[in-house]
């Protein structure tokens, strides 16, 4: 069959980050390929290369068979290329009609009338709730989805790009779309269909790609890579020399005083209410896919989203945590996913990074001397090991590794009794890794609790001595003891139900 | 069961047209209280198209803001380009060899000068257009200092007669005490000001060129997704802007007849507060052309109210501040109200 699209060796890094590294993927006529992957494994930035988005470093992109590459969207998108992404890309300002057909027409002025009755009949064939003359915005998300869709479909596109189309779509709607992928399918149609659903992907797809840390995993036959398997192989086995750490001495199991309790507690970000319960000096992780909730969790415990419900309990006393401050106060830490938008402030120094916290907790009008600033800083510089040329360098420039260092500092510069860690060793090296993951291991020996969620299997294995596997935003499973193997959380998550 | 579908449905008005809606009626109940409490001025018709002839120059930039603000820009040069455009055709008409062909062609020119020059940068550097402008703004007003310092009436008589030319239109107009009749008299420059509107209303409605301007105001990222050149776009309308300024000049010096370095001064800033009392947001895609003369003529009529009362001019000032304010703050309420579903100027059933 023809390869209506084929990438090989492609590149892709920004400032600090190596987004895309020599990855390879390729399309046929009339097929549905997933592009699977974990948060940050490269997906959309690999999507975002093909529409012209972003420019590629090195690599090759032969369309038909011929060379090309696009600069912009509307290249992409005059060549044949339709693309939904994640983000629903439409102008909320603007009505139905005008968002189906803007940016596609070369005519210089709008016949408002044909593209009134060319969007009701695209509407009505697609079976979509909306109206041509509507305004976007009094559309409810799944309707501008449907929408996003629409425009994308009525192109006449030679390629289909579907980033994660359905998150915010019911059953039947799914249904909807698949029948449509299919309809387009046999028109020869090459379809690249991402999204975090596992069934969803087995239900339409030809062939699925997996890409991993911005790395290519493999591309495989759909009907021959089990479900299980396609877990595994998104999660990642144990990098060899990652492997060198083991843990170092079990980690003390005896149950000692609960730091930190909560039933039923649930958030706007859509968790559903659940009960939780840390110790002190234990290390335990939220395990699951992206999307199952494992950070939303993390988040209603820390109050970064509104909690809705639930009775938390600190070393025994009942306290209602409605903010991130109280949170802080009650010496609770977070270190947030995404380090770029939730962490550093990049053009601040590295001693400005790390006295933060310790700064909000004391109060703006009492500020640290620069002398007492530096010496906090100089000394977490020291015992983490963080490379930087002094301690005003701005932390953009250090290496995200490091950066992730600063803003552990930052944390335990407050001393918390409880410290949560999402995805603290994403984006960095190896060496980097091994180091954060010791660190966790000797602040639990220190009676620190430590909540630690990473996409990485085995890093969580590692470190932790209690594992809870959340699928569908709730908990689907509790895996303790020496004896937790990859095995029995990827059953956990591609199955439901802990192993008998 | 009846379907519901067969019921007629009334469709939601859309942002732009609520908010120029509001102004419309906000700038009538404004002329209404005026006519009531100053019936012998603001009753005649006079007084309404003197507010348009006097201050065509103002609502001609105020069109151009507005289209600068529909994209999600700001230009904050015009004021200052306009002052200039009006000194160079002042010295241009006073040297000797000037005519009001070529002088028009001049006004044009630096209009577009500095639209291509601002839009550029701002587009295509994507620089700040806030800090862009700001500069364009100093460099224009420098120049206008350079040029000439002091004022420069205008004597070329070709000028002069185009100066005082008025359209008398004889069916409309009032008694005056004498019992004769007077008719209402307007300036080329109101007529000018009618066409434009005509032309922008049309264009911003039915050229691809003004869709995508309110599609890259609205989000300039889906912009840029869905197709569209963003930046060509932001350009263009800098340009247009820029030109507007260059026509604003001409007919603000077709008004009075001179160059003055104050001619013109700050009124950008009268600019943007008409756009915004007019119907347009700060924060791009929402607005309409035909807002900003309502949006211009509410600040100007409370100033005539205030004179026609009497009051200190200081509070002309202080009037138009309150009004600015009152109106950004009905505007926020009402979109805020209408996106929470508080409130519904709609009968659509609902479609789930």
């Amino acid at each position: 069959m023809q390869n209506v699209l084929e990438m090989s060796g492609i590149c892709k890094s920004f400032p600090g980050v190596r987004a895309l590294h020599n990855v390879s993927f390729s399309l046929r006529k009339g097929e549905v390929h997933a592009l699977m992957g974990e948060n940050g494994a490269g997906k959309s930035t690999l999507i975002k290369v093909i529409t012209g988005v972003y420019e590629k470093d090195t690599g090759q992109i032969l369309v038909e068979g011929k060379a090309l590459h696009f600069r912009s969207p509307q290249e992409a998108q005059n060549f044949g290329i339709g693309a939904v992404y994640q983000e629903i890309m439409l102008c909320p300002n603007l009505t139905v009609a005008e968002n189906l057909f803007i940016g596609r027409g070369q005519h210089a002025l709008v016949n408002w009338k044909r593209m009134k009755e060319q969007a009701a009949h695209l509407l009505h064939s697609l079976d979509i709730p909306a109206r041509p003359t509507q305004q976007l915005s009094s559309c409810s998300l799944a309707v501008q989805q449907m929408i996003a869709i629409a425009r994308a479909i009525d192109m006449n596109c030679r390629i289909l790009i579907l980033d994660e189309p359905t998150s915010s779509l019911d059953e039947e709607e799914v249904q909807k779309l698949f029948r449509l992928m299919r309809e387009l399918k046999a028109r020869g149609v090459g379809i690249i269909f991402v999204t975090h659903f596992l069934d969803q992907v087995y239900e339409i797809s030809d062939r699925i790609t997996v890409l991993r840390n911005g790395e290519f995993i493999g591309e495989y036959e759909a009907a021959s890579l089990p479900q299980f398997e396609l877990v595994s192989k998104m999660m990642g086995k144990a990098l060899d020399d990652v492997s060198q750490i083991k843990k170092e001495q079990p980690l003390s199991n005896q149950r000692g005083i609960p730091v930190y309790e909560a039933v039923g507690l649930s958030s706007t970000a859509g968790i559903k209410p659940f009960n939780f319960t840390i110790h002190k000096g234990e290390v335990n992780g939220f395990i699951g896919l992206l999307g199952s909730g494992r950070s939303e969790a993390a988040r209603a415990i820390y109050a970064a989203d509104k909690v809705i419900s639930g009775e938390v309990k600190v070393n025994g006393k009942k306290v209602k945590i409605r903010e991130p401050l109280h949170a802080m106060k009650l010496g609770i830490g977070y270190l947030p996913e995404d380090r770029k938008s939730d962490g550093i402030i990049a053009d601040l120094s590295v001693r400005e990074n790390i006295i933060l916290a310790l700064q909000v907790l004391k109060g703006f009008f009492k500020p640290f001397s620069r002398k007492q600033a530096e010496l906090f800083a100089e000394e977490y510089i020291k015992s983490l090991n963080i490379k930087t040329a002094s301690t005003s360098t701005p932390v953009k420039s250090l290496s995200g590794g490091n950066q992730q260092k600063v803003i552990i500092a930052r944390w335990l510069l407050t001393h918390p009794e409880y410290l949560i860690l999402d995805e603290p060793t994403r984006g960095i090296d190896v060496g980097t890794k091994v180091e954060i993951q010791k660190l966790v291991l000797k602040l639990a020996r220190e009676g620190v609790s430590i909540t630690f969620i990473s996409s990485e299997i085995e890093e969580m294995l590692r470190t932790c001595s209690r594992l809870i596997v959340m699928k569908d935003r709730e908990i689907a499973g509790e895996l303790s003891g020496e004896d937790v193997t990859e095995r029995d959380i990827m059953y956990v998550i591609a199955g439901g139900g802990t192993q008998p | 069961m009846e379907p519901i579908n067969t019921m007629k449905r009334r469709e939601a008005i859309s942002n732009s047209n609520l908010l120029l809606l509001i102004a419309a009626v906000i700038f009538v109940l404004m002329y209404g209280i005026a006519m009531l409490c100053y019936p012998r001025s603001f009753f005649q018709y006079q007084t309404f198209f003197d507010l348009f002839s006097l201050n065509a120059a103002l609502i001609i930039i105020t069109l151009g803001e507005t289209i600068v603000m529909i994209g999600g820009g700001i230009d904050i040069s015009i004021g200052a380009v306009t002052g200039l455009v009006t000194m160079c055709c002042a010295v241009y008409l006073e040297s000797g060899n000037g005519s009001v062909g070529g002088s028009i062609l001049l006004a044009l020119g630096i209009g577009i000068a500095f639209g291509i020059m601002q839009g550029f940068l701002i587009a295509y550097l994507e620089i700040q257009p806030f800090i862009i402008t700001l500069a364009g703004m100093f460099l224009a007003n420098g120049l206008l200092t350079t040029i000439h310092k002091d004022p420069l009436n205008v004597t070329m008589p070709h000028f002069v007669k185009l100066r005082d030319a008025v359209i008398v239109i004889p069916w409309l107009g009032t008694m005056n005490r004498l019992g004769n009749f007077i008719p209402v008299e307007i300036k080329p420059g109101a007529l000018v000001v009618v066409v434009l509107i005509i032309i922008l209303s049309v264009f911003l409605h039915w050229s691809r060129f003004g869709r995508n301007l309110y599609a890259v105001g609205g989000n300039s990222q889906s912009a840029l997704m869905l197709g569209i050149n963003v930046k060509r776009t932001k350009f263009f309308s800098f340009v247009l802007c820029g030109l507007l300024s260059g026509i604003a000049g001409f007919v603000f010096i077709m008004t009075t007849g001179a160059g003055n370095v104050g001619n013109a001064s700050g009124f950008e800033m009268k600019a943007i507060a008409g756009s915004i009392i007019g119907g347009t947001m700060l924060t791009g895609g929402v607005g309409n052309p035909i807002g900003s003369p309502i949006g211009a003529l509410t600040l100007l009529t409370i100033n005539e109210l205030i004179r026609a009362a009497g009051i200190n001019s200081n509070f002309q000032a202080i009037a138009s501040g309150l009004l600015l304010c009152l109106f950004i703050v009905l505007q926020n309420s009402v979109l805020w109200l209408r996106r929470t579903g508080g409130f519904k100027l709609k009968g659509i059933p609902n479609l789930h």
